[in-house]
């Protein structure tokens, strides 16, 4: 039943994506919670949709980054480039070339805002591909080698399954993520094109513009169950899956399990349904489709790489950047003034002080409480999950009821609009030092306790290091975080009043209203060189800090 | 003769090897290797750990290149990994996501054999190798043993001609390799296998001379053949045996013998700055003193008497060997030790005088703690940063012998007073607590 019914359900949302679209008379958006569940079906299709496309990016460009060093000179920084690129900022540019492509259909914002999800969740599953396939140990690799497996085999055998620990929790990551810019990418509006896609999105930005908070109660309440759904019925399963393929030979204390993925295994009709499917793939992977041996089986040459080919090949990389760099500046030159780049820099530094400040509060709040909760069994198996759900959950559901309470009581926007960008990515550092604090090994702790170490000590030398990695890894998503949801969080609207916090994302925001895309671009640029800029100087010495610190070896 | 109408099964040539040095610069760490194995023989490849015999061992498995010289198998030069060429791992190498009997049928992946084929001869290996009932088992919930057992299986499966082992038994506990190893003989010796050759790379003399039909002893940096040993003695050989004593001692006493020689070449080269230097912690020095003077040995050993005796390893017993003949607290001749006049104060005298006698053994005769300690004095302020020293030593060594030896000579001054370092900032300093 179970299956059969999600079966059902792809179907009615797939049909519909592809319904013609004419731009003049979109669906309207209603505003009745019966309508609901329709269009959080829409919304979770896209989200389905957008991780498909980025399994397939990663599967790709990690591996061809992997698998050939001149490829990695190029892709990797590229990776890394658009890695810090706000996600909304894809969306202001790429909406109007989709709905280009596709016109008069639905298809076009559709891929649109599919494409926005897409870029909150593929660079960094790819990272982690890429990651795991250059950390593949040696000896396994021997070991493939020695027994002549083919490049597929290979691929399907060895490094596929080595790498899908990190890559399933990078997926969980991403998608958490996603919820936030699902949600944002539904209703948007890029100079004169005007856009709202059936979905929970639409119905928030709808209920915006009527002042009905009965109907964002509706909307929470709705995306409250689909992630719920999502998490049980997808991630669950797929984490408890994903056990069998840790490298660590011995057996762990704690294994995860889904009550989905017993059923799967323990349901003699699934299980029937199942083999056939399990023996294809055994086959597909087993398969040779091996190249001429000689180029397969080629030895570890240990000469030295050909200068020459590397030169030529750095030679065409720097004459292509140089060409984007020239265009840019042709197209930027002739829109923008330098007054533009103060502007934008200067409104940039007021959205650095506020991502700042908001982690230094968030910290001081979450850090104690996390420790708390994380050196308490019980209550760690209680919070934590609630902790995933919070990050999980787009907060730009509850943005109107925060507006709601700030036009209530006067409160000035420019301090009092900023917590709205950590409200949702706080809680990554609540639950990285919940997963720090229950990961401290009990005989450090046990050590202290006996010695009687003083308080104060006890957070400075014990706890605190103890943490750190963890906290770093969280403080490092949040902070990421921040910056992507300032572009929706520093101007919002309440029916007709509109709250400006000023900053890079109102800029920004304002910006794509207006259809200037010079300017969208010089804000997206200055943002992504502030967050480049943060994550060179600050979070990556950190996190070698933390690293080498704590380290026994 | 049959050498003359059968090929060898496999046939190195004057196999050279060397690896790129950061400055670029090759550095040689197998030179000039002859080795061929005919059918039926067990050979081993005995040497200190870092002494090349993996990279050789790679190398007849097709996995690694050579600089210069050829690889025959069976009569053609080899290109890279072969039909009928397979390797057993130190660490075991099994897939934690595949089960025992699918880590087995990846022996056979190569072959494309239809897949009940496959899985009726994984079965019959994993029977043969004594796993029967485990086929459905993740390799983490088997035992070392258990699992190097798979590992043999996934070897033997497509039924190799040439079957390399690297250090196989070396990852286990004594007991479970003890009886891996007699079960393999057994096996070998009943002709069960169909396998016609072997090669096992090892550290353990005993091992060798109870498995192999001919040792080839490595000397290391870089390495060579330093001897080749027939094993003549019937199987299943018995280790109390007088002939079999003769044998492992013969191998002690070339190990000994080179090392002496390489030690000696080394302190001639650039004043002695580039000698390699065991990490050997200064307790453990401490220790086999206190052992070597005490009863029966009186400070006198047999090299291999005293291995018993403590349970010890070649890679672990002459590291320490090793670091007492630098420091010339004991003399190393043949296959003994024998304690110096200074090996003997040092084992009488209490904690402060020892730290004395050492600080002054490691100044004269360790050129590299000398060296530190003369540009730290010279310094002003007294610091120096450990990247200097890095760079004079990979002159002369690879990286990991360099950092090996840095992390000695570091354990080394700091017990002796002679100087400290910080490894947070990188740097050596004469501190406060230094005099």
């Amino acid at each position: 039943m179970l299956v059969l019914g999600l079966i059902l359900l792809i179907g009615i949302g797939a049909r519909q994506m592809v319904a013609p679209f004419v731009s003049a008379h979109q669906a309207e958006i209603s505003l009745a919670p019966a309508a609901l569940p329709l269009y959080t079906l829409r919304t979770v299709m896209r989200m389905l949709a957008a991780l498909a496309a980025s399994l397939t990016f990663t599967f790709t460009y990690a591996t061809l980054a992997a698998k050939s060093r001149r490829a990695e000179m190029v892709l990797i920084p590229i990776l890394d480039v658009l890695q810090s690129v706000p996600v909304l900022g894809y969306l202001s540019f790429t909406v109007t070339f989709f709905v280009a492509l596709f016109p008069g259909n639905v298809l076009g914002p559709e891929l649109a805002a599919i494409f926005a999800i897409f870029t909150s969740q593929a660079w960094n599953m790819a990272f982690s591909f890429y990651q795991g396939l250059r950390t593949v140990p040696n000896e396994l690799d021997e070991a493939s080698r020695a027994f002549r497996a083919s490049a597929w085999q290979r691929f399907w055998r060895l490094e596929v399954p080595f790498a899908m620990p990190g890559l399933i929790w990078n997926m969980m990551m991403s998608m958490s993520g996603g919820w936030f810019f699902v949600v944002a990418s539904e209703a948007i509006s890029v100079g004169d094109v005007q856009i709202a896609l059936p979905g929970v999105g639409s119905y928030v930005a709808r209920a915006i513009q009527e002042r009905d908070l009965a109907a964002v109660g509706w909307a929470i309440a709705a995306m409250t169950i689909a992630i719920i759904c999502y998490d049980q019925l997808l991630f669950r399963p797929m984490v408890a899956w994903a056990e069998k393929f840790r490298f660590e030979q011995t057996a762990a204390q704690t294994v995860p399990r889904s009550w989905v993925l017993d059923l799967l295994r323990g349901s003699n009709l699934l299980r029937s349904i199942n083999q056939p499917i399990g023996t294809a793939a055994r086959k597909i992977t087993r398969a040779q489709l091996s190249l001429p041996p000689g180029i397969v089986h080629r030895m570890t040459v240990w000469s030295p790489p050909r200068r020459a080919v590397d030169i030529i090949w750095i030679g065409l990389v720097a004459a292509g950047i140089a060409y984007v760099v020239w265009a840019l500046a042709q197209f930027a030159g002739a829109a923008l003034a330098w007054d533009d780049v103060a502007i934008a820099v200067s409104n940039g530094g007021l959205t650095l002080l506020r991502v700042a400040i908001l982690i230094v509060i968030a910290s001081v709040i979450w850090v104690p409480i996390g420790v708390a909760v994380g050196l308490r069994p019980g209550l760690t198996a209680k919070v934590q999950p609630i902790a995933q759900f919070l990050a999980a959950f787009p907060a730009n559901l509850l943005f109107p009821v925060v507006v709601f309470l700030i036009v209530r009581f006067d409160l000035t926007p420019r301090i009092w609009l900023s917590p709205l960008m950590i409200l949702g990515t706080q809680w990554y550092i609540l639950f990285n030092v919940i997963a720090g604090a229950s990961a401290f090994p009990s005989d450090f702790r046990e050590a202290a306790a006996t010695f009687r170490v003083r308080r104060w000590r006890w957070w400075r030398q014990v706890m605190l290091p103890g943490i750190f990695p963890y906290y770093v890894t969280g403080a490092i998503t949040a902070s990421g975080g921040a910056w992507n949801a300032s572009i929706v969080s520093e101007v919002v609207s309440w029916g007709p009043t509109k709250l400006n916090g000023s900053g890079l994302g109102a800029y920004i925001a304002q910006m794509t209203v207006a259809g200037d895309f010079p300017r969208i671009a010089l804000g997206i640029a200055v943002m992504s060189i502030l967050v480049i800029t943060m994550n060179r100087l600050i979070w990556r010495p950190l996190y070698a800090f933390a690293e080498r610190r704590t380290r026994l070896d | 003769m049959t050498t003359e109408t059968i090929p060898p099964v496999i046939d190195l040539r004057k196999i050279n090897m060397a690896f790129a040095r950061p400055t670029g610069e090759p550095l040689p760490v197998l030179v000039d290797i002859d080795l061929s194995i005919m059918e039926g023989e067990i050979v081993g490849l005995l040497g200190r750990s870092g002494s090349g015999k993996s990279t050789l061992l790679r190398i007849a498995g097709g996995l690694i290149r050579p600089t210069s010289g050829e690889v025959l198998y069976r009569g053609a030069p080899l290109a890279g990994p072969a039909e009928g060429i397979t390797i057993v791992f130190q660490t075991f190498a099994l897939y934690p996501w595949l089960t025992v009997q699918e880590n087995v049928e990846l022996g056979l992946d190569a072959l494309a054999l239809p897949l009940d084929e496959a899985r009726r001869r994984a079965t019959s290996a994993i029977d043969l190798i004594g796993l029967d009932g485990f086929q459905s088992a993740y390799p983490r919930e088997l035992s070392g043993g258990m699992r190097q057992r798979v590992g043999f299986a996934r070897a033997i499966v497509s039924d190799p001609t040439l079957l390399l082992m690297d250090e196989p038994f070396s990852a286990l506990d004594v007991l479970t390799a003890e009886t891996l190893r007699t079960d393999f003989l057994d096996l070998w010796t009943a002709r069960q296998l169909p396998t016609k050759a072997v090669l096992l790379v090892t550290h353990n003399i005993e091992e060798a001379v109870l498995m192999c039909d001919r040792i080839l002893v490595l000397a290391s940096n870089p390495a060579h053949v330093a001897a080749e040993i027939r094993v003549p003695l019937p199987q299943p050989r018995n280790r109390l045996d007088a002939a079999f004593h003769a044998i492992v001692d013969e191998i002690y006493s070339i190990l000994t013998s080179r090392m002496t020689e390489s030690i000696g070449a080394q302190s001639q080269i650039n004043r002695g700055l580039a000698q390699r230097l065991p990490r050997v912690s200064i307790y453990l020095i401490g220790g086999f003193i206190e052992k070597l003077i005490s009863p029966p040995f009186d400070g006198y050993a047999e090299m291999a008497r005293i291995a018993a005796s403590f349970n010890l390893q070649v890679n672990w017993l002459f590291p320490i060997a090793e670091a007492l003949h630098i420091l010339e607290f004991a003399e190393l001749k043949e296959a003994s030790i024998k304690l110096t006049a200074a090996g003997r104060v040092f084992a009488r005298s209490g904690p402060e005088e020892r730290k004395r006698l050492f600080r002054e053994h490691l100044l004269r005769f360790v050129p590299l703690a000398a060296h530190i300690r003369q540009v730290l004095d010279d310094r002003e302020g007294h610091a120096a940063p450990r990247a200097r020293f890095e760079f004079e030593l990979q002159d002369h060594l690879d990286g990991r012998d360099a950092e090996r030896t840095l992390r000695a000579v570091v354990g080394w001054g700091r017990y002796a007073g002679l100087f400290d370092y910080d490894d947070k900032s990188r740097t050596f300093r004469i501190g406060q607590t230094v005099a």
